[in-house]
């Protein structure tokens, strides 16, 4: 076995690692405590970031990448990437069906011509195969498998509940029975998908066999990714000249000004559109640039984010802008620049503390525009590699299949639920933060 | 008989009252002013009445009878023909009380609508008539944005008029205005009042609107009226202990070399809880009864009710004898000169920002600053004042003057030497650093503890946010952080203009004390001639970025000569002889991008004549130190 690190994974620990890090400098500054703890004090705060945090968990596993080593003598690998989710999901990934099939069915959906039995539903591969001829018993089968993983769940909450007593003793006034709450919701359904999945399709399986809920939870990586790796791309340069066109003025802010308003002015899916077909050009011109597929996803995925973080920085600039123009004629700036102290000293010390709400408000509102705007883009054929999957490559080859009588829902209804408990935590959770952090709102 | 009985009126705000048992009567044409300093209170009470509290507030208990109504009792439906008819309502702020996007005719209209059912032009124009906005049948058709903070308190008042209201209730009517204007809006309210035998709950903070307009008085603090008094009495002697050194601190009261009195602490902060007096942490009498027993109302036979354990002797309060003569001027070192000051912004417009006119916000300015004296700058708003600081300090570069600091041709900051105070305590703090490091901003290596100690705070300070400081603790870390890096010029931008009375007596007394110790020279900017009168040495009077008359404090304030300074001198309110004859100025000041012709003030002056539309006049020169710009100094 040989680890590999995808550009992907190295900036998403990074980011990670930069979350950690700017979580321990926000608990010594003591407005940035109390925000937080503000966020922490609200029941839907901490719901919210318990799913945040559990799709996180996902996601993390999925970027812990190795190649298999082939039997041999020789050091030969797989040409195949994979991550620590798909080892746990192997069971899912490998039991693929010939094509469609509904959720914990055990037929397949479509008629086939059976040898000597004329045209019929052929019994799946997998789905409900420890049945064996059996079939009646397959709905008590559901409901028995159902209960018992509701029941695993049940234990693993409580596990989790006592774990996490030092937890709610360490910080009493946070809202954690929300939290557990949450945590319990999520083990319950964990538990009755994991038991279920064990002899079942549970969200049924995709034209070429594959089981949907596996894609679903490989879709929850790419989402976060764009989602976050974006922010970090465009954030310093937000930051930086939104500020500086803010506090220096003139010709300087003239510049930037120009800048971001003519991007703006382009319509942003041309814009993508136009970079990701340039780029999709240089990547096929170089095929020697990557070593595997899942490089060269992983290259053109990181490639998204970039453009995606070009055309979406304007927004935080001019707010970041608007905001250092009144900062700056505060008197607090103009005492410090009659006691002469330096421009950039003014910038870090008096501006940039005081638009931090902004930058934090921002991230996490920007969050799901981003991974919405990934379905988006992936869907009209301009977002991730088609390999790559993501609730946008999901959607989009779940576009023909509504149009078949009957109609093939569970994929896009798959994708179009975790992809709304995803956002709908995330702006939940924006909602939380900027209430908190806001100096407007009611104390 | 009474037209409005408040009884034991109490408004919750969470577990905390900040407006707790009130109860007074006002008869029909009579007013009745609640004075109190900021979060006492005042504004509470008026809601209230009307109503009209915020979400998180509400009623606790209590009655509040109008004309025989038990207006607590009212649905919101039933309110709402209150409010604005019987009851009408002017606020301080006039520039966010209209609504920008519809005229201010329309603005009646609807107003006269919703309570006469009919609104005809004429009935708005002809209020706006009343409320004396001259050619009243344009200024129905323009929007608030054209008209300036006065006329728009003026419209206001017409709104509130509309409905014939029996009575109005006026909170901090003038209080965002500047004094000449203040002066008119004020008379115009009484004298609609007369006319219309209005009652009328005048909220405010300024002992000089309350000589000049109630009849009766009550003072609120912590939320609790203390005392309520006929207005002679109160005048003659307050009577609570809180309100004589309301008087007592009131810059009026002392002469210069003396020191102010202050009330110690700050007012309460809202929750606290009580036991006994709420002003026993600061009242001087103060007795063992009065920190575990609330104290009784007394009533005493001048008429004034007073809620306190001690027995008052009267004391009349004795106004101070105003400046004595400046002492002896030895040698005099000049620390700064500015000759021909000038500042004038440019207009931008259209898609190329190309200037189209000038704001001349400073126009020839000159100026002395000598060490160890004050000088005061005093105009009303616009006029310049702040800019000229600034272009003194070098955070705004003058368009042409010369500035000389110690004889020396000087341009640019000089942060060793010259400082700032600012006008706003809360955005004079950056609130995301500690008070240490504030003070240190300028010098890092400058010694916090003594810095703190200088100005009355102490060391353990350091470590804290701006936040947890009052406004008064706020301006002393300001004034600190001035001080951290050694100047001898301190200038000071209204530093007191957004304090209590109560907290700028400590904030002036620190200056005075920090001048006699370090030698320092200010350049004080302010409108309150209160304050001018007990600080400075000399005063300088600007009108649309020109010092007009300049000269020792007793030449400018007692031997006025420019007709605009005596008329801003008549317009404030004071509180001896409040009923003297004065004489008014019309009309508002004019726009500083398009200044009249001739001498400035012209439009404006009981004593202009042909010469004066022609040419500025030069400096009159009437003694060594006194000189005047007008071609009839009187
Ligand atoms: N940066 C600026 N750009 C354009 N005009 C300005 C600027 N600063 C001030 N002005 C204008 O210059 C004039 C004088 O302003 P200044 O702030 O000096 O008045 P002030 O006397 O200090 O008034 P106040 O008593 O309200 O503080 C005003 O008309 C103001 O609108
Ligand atoms: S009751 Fe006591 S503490 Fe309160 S004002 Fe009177 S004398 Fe002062
Ligand atoms: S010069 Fe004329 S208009 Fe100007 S203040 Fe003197 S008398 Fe009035
Ligand atoms: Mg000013």
């Amino acid at each position: 076995m040989k680890f590999v690190v995808l550009w992907s994974d190295a900036l998403f620990f990074l980011l990670l690692a930069v979350a950690v890090a700017s979580g321990i400098w926000a608990s010594r500054v003591e407005h940035l405590r109390l925000s937080w703890r503000k966020v922490g004090q609200s029941q839907v705060g901490m719901a919210a970031a318990t799913l945040l945090l559990a799709f996180v968990a996902v996601a993390l596993l999925d970027s812990l990448h190795y190649r298999e080593r082939l039997p041999g003598d020789k050091e030969t690998y797989a040409v195949e990437v994979r991550s620590a989710l798909d080892a746990l999901l192997t069971g899912l990934r490998t039991r693929t069906e010939k094509t469609y099939s509904a959720p914990l069915a055990t037929h397949s959906f479509a008629k086939e011509t059976l040898d000597g039995e004329g045209r019929d539903f052929p019994r799946l591969k997998h789905g409900g195969a420890h049945l064996g001829e059996n079939l009646a018993a397959h709905e008590t089968d559901i409901a028995h498998k159902a209960v018992q993983g509701l029941g695993m769940g049940l234990v693993a909450w409580l596990v989790l509940w006592l774990l996490g007593a030092p937890l709610r003793r360490a910080a009493p006034h946070l809202a954690w029975s929300a939290a557990f709450a949450t945590l319990l919701v999520l083990c319950l359904a964990a538990g009755a998908v994991a038991a279920l999945a064990q002899g079942y399709h549970v969200l049924g399986t995709d034209k070429v066999g594959q089981d949907v809920l596996y894609l679903t939870l490989k879709s929850i990586r790419t989402g976060l990714l764009i989602g976050t790796l974006t922010t970090l791309i465009m954030l310093p340069a937000a930051v930086f000249l939104g500020l500086l066109a803010g506090y220096a003025g003139g010709w300087i802010d003239d510049v930037i000004q120009y800048l971001y308003t003519t991007l703006n002015s382009i319509p942003g899916v041309l814009l993508i559109a136009a970079a990701v077909l340039m780029m999709q050009v240089v990547i096929d011109m170089h095929p020697e640039w990557f070593a595997t597929a899942a490089e060269r996803a992983d290259a053109r995925l990181l490639a998204l984010c970039a453009i995606l973080g070009i055309t979406s920085w304007t927004g935080l600039c001019r707010l970041l802008r608007g905001e250092t123009l009144k900062l700056r004629e505060l008197e607090y700036v103009q005492a410090a620049q009659a006691l002469g102290v330096s421009g950039l000293r003014i910038l870090s010390r008096h501006i940039l503390p005081n638009v931090m709400h902004i930058v934090m408000i921002a991230i996490v509102m920007d969050f799901s525009g981003l991974v919405l705007a990934e379905a988006v883009l992936s869907y009209v054929g301009i977002g991730v590699d088609p390999n790559t999957i993501s609730f946008g490559t999901m959607i989009n080859t779940a576009r023909m299949e509504l149009a078949r009588e009957p109609m093939v829902w569970w994929s896009l209804a798959a994708a179009f639920v975790f992809m709304f408990v995803l956002v709908l935590a995330a702006n939940l959770f924006a909602d939380v933060v900027r209430d908190a952090f806001d100096p407007r709102a009611v104390k | 008989m009474s037209l409005l009985k408040v009884r034991d009126l109490t408004v919750g705000i969470g577990a905390a009252q900040p407006v707790d048992g009130v109860s007074f009567d006002l008869a029909p044409g009579e007013t009745f002013a609640l004075l109190g300093e900021s979060g006492c209170g005042k504004s509470l009470t008026a809601l209230a009445l009307m109503r009209l509290l915020p979400a998180a507030a509400r009623i606790e208990r209590g009655s509040v009878r109008f004309a025989g109504d038990e207006l607590c009792g009212f649905t919101e439906a039933q309110m709402r023909a209150v409010r604005g008819g019987r009851i009408g309502m002017i606020f301080q702020e006039p520039g966010t009380s209209l609504n920008p996007v519809m005229t201010v005719g329309a603005q009646i209209a609807e107003a006269l609508k919703a309570h006469a059912g009919k609104a005809d032009a004429e009935r708005v124009v002809a209020l706006l008539a009343a409320v004396g906005i001259p050619d009243p049948a344009r200024r129905a058709t323009e929007y608030p944005f054209q008209m300036s903070g006065g006329m728009k308190q003026r419209a206001m008042i017409a709104m509130a008029l509309a409905g014939e209201p029996e009575l109005l209730i006026a909170d901090e009517p003038t209080t965002a205005l500047d004094v000449t204007i203040q002066a008119q809006v004020l008379d115009l309210l009484r004298e609609l009042q007369r006319q219309r035998g209005m009652a009328m709950l005048l909220i405010t903070h300024d002992l000089g609107v309350v000589a000049k307009m109630a009849d009766r008085i009550g003072v609120m603090y912590a939320g609790q009226l203390v005392e309520v008094a006929p207005r002679d009495a109160f005048f003659a002697a307050p009577a609570h202990p809180y309100s004589r050194r309301l008087f007592a601190a009131l810059p009026e009261m002392a002469t210069r070399q003396q020191r102010l009195a202050t009330i110690p602490g700050s007012v309460p902060p809202l929750g606290t809880a009580f036991r006994g007096c709420r002003f026993a942490d600061r009242c001087g009498e103060v007795l063992s009864v009065c920190r575990t027993q609330a104290p009784p109302w007394r009533e005493y036979a001048s008429g004034q009710r007073v809620r306190c354990h001690l027995e008052t002797v009267s004391q009349t309060v004795k106004v101070g004898a105003g400046g004595t003569a400046p002492e002896p001027e030895e040698t005099v070192t000049l620390l700064l000169e500015a000759h021909d000051l000038k500042v004038h912004f440019p207009i931008r417009r259209g898609v190329l920002q190309r200037a189209v006119g000038h704001v001349r916000a400073v126009d020839g300015v000159d100026l002395q600053l000598a060490a160890g004296r004050t000088l005061a700058l005093v105009g009303e708003s616009g006029c310049g004042k702040t800019t000229v600081g600034k272009a003194i300090l070098g955070l705004q570069p003058p368009t042409a003057g010369t500035l000389k600091l110690d004889g020396k041709p000087h341009s640019g900051l000089a942060p060793a030497r010259m400082q700032m105070v600012f006008q706003d305590p809360f955005g004079s703090l950056n609130p995301r650093m500690r008070v240490g490091a504030i003070v240190a901003e300028g010098r890092p290596d400058a010694d916090v503890d003594s810095l703190l100690l200088q100005v009355g705070l102490t060391p353990e300070m350091a470590g804290r946010y701006p936040h947890e400081f009052s406004g008064g603790q706020r301006q002393r870390i300001a004034i600190a952080r001035a001080l951290a890096v050694g100047p001898q010029i301190l200038i000071c931008d209204e530093p007191t203009s957004a304090l209590d009375v109560s907290v700028q007596a400590q904030i002036l007394n620190l200056l005075t004390d920090l001048q006699e110790r370090l030698g320092l020279a200010y350049l004080f900017i302010t409108h309150n001639i209160g304050v001018v009168d007990f600080l400075a040495h000399e005063v300088a009077v600007m009108y649309l970025g020109r010092i007009v008359e300049r000269g020792t404090v007793d030449e400018v304030l007692r031997g006025a000569r420019h007709p605009y300074t005596q008329a801003l001198l008549a317009a404030v309110p004071r509180i001896e002889g409040a009923a003297s004859e004065r004489l008014l100025v019309p009309g508002d000041p004019p726009s500083p991008a398009n200044p009249p012709a001739g001498c400035h003030f012209h439009p404006r002056c009981p004593r202009a004549t042909a010469r004066c539309h022609g040419a500025y006049p030069e400096t009159a020169v009437l003694s060594a130190t006194h000189s005047v710009r007008c071609y009839f100094p009187d």
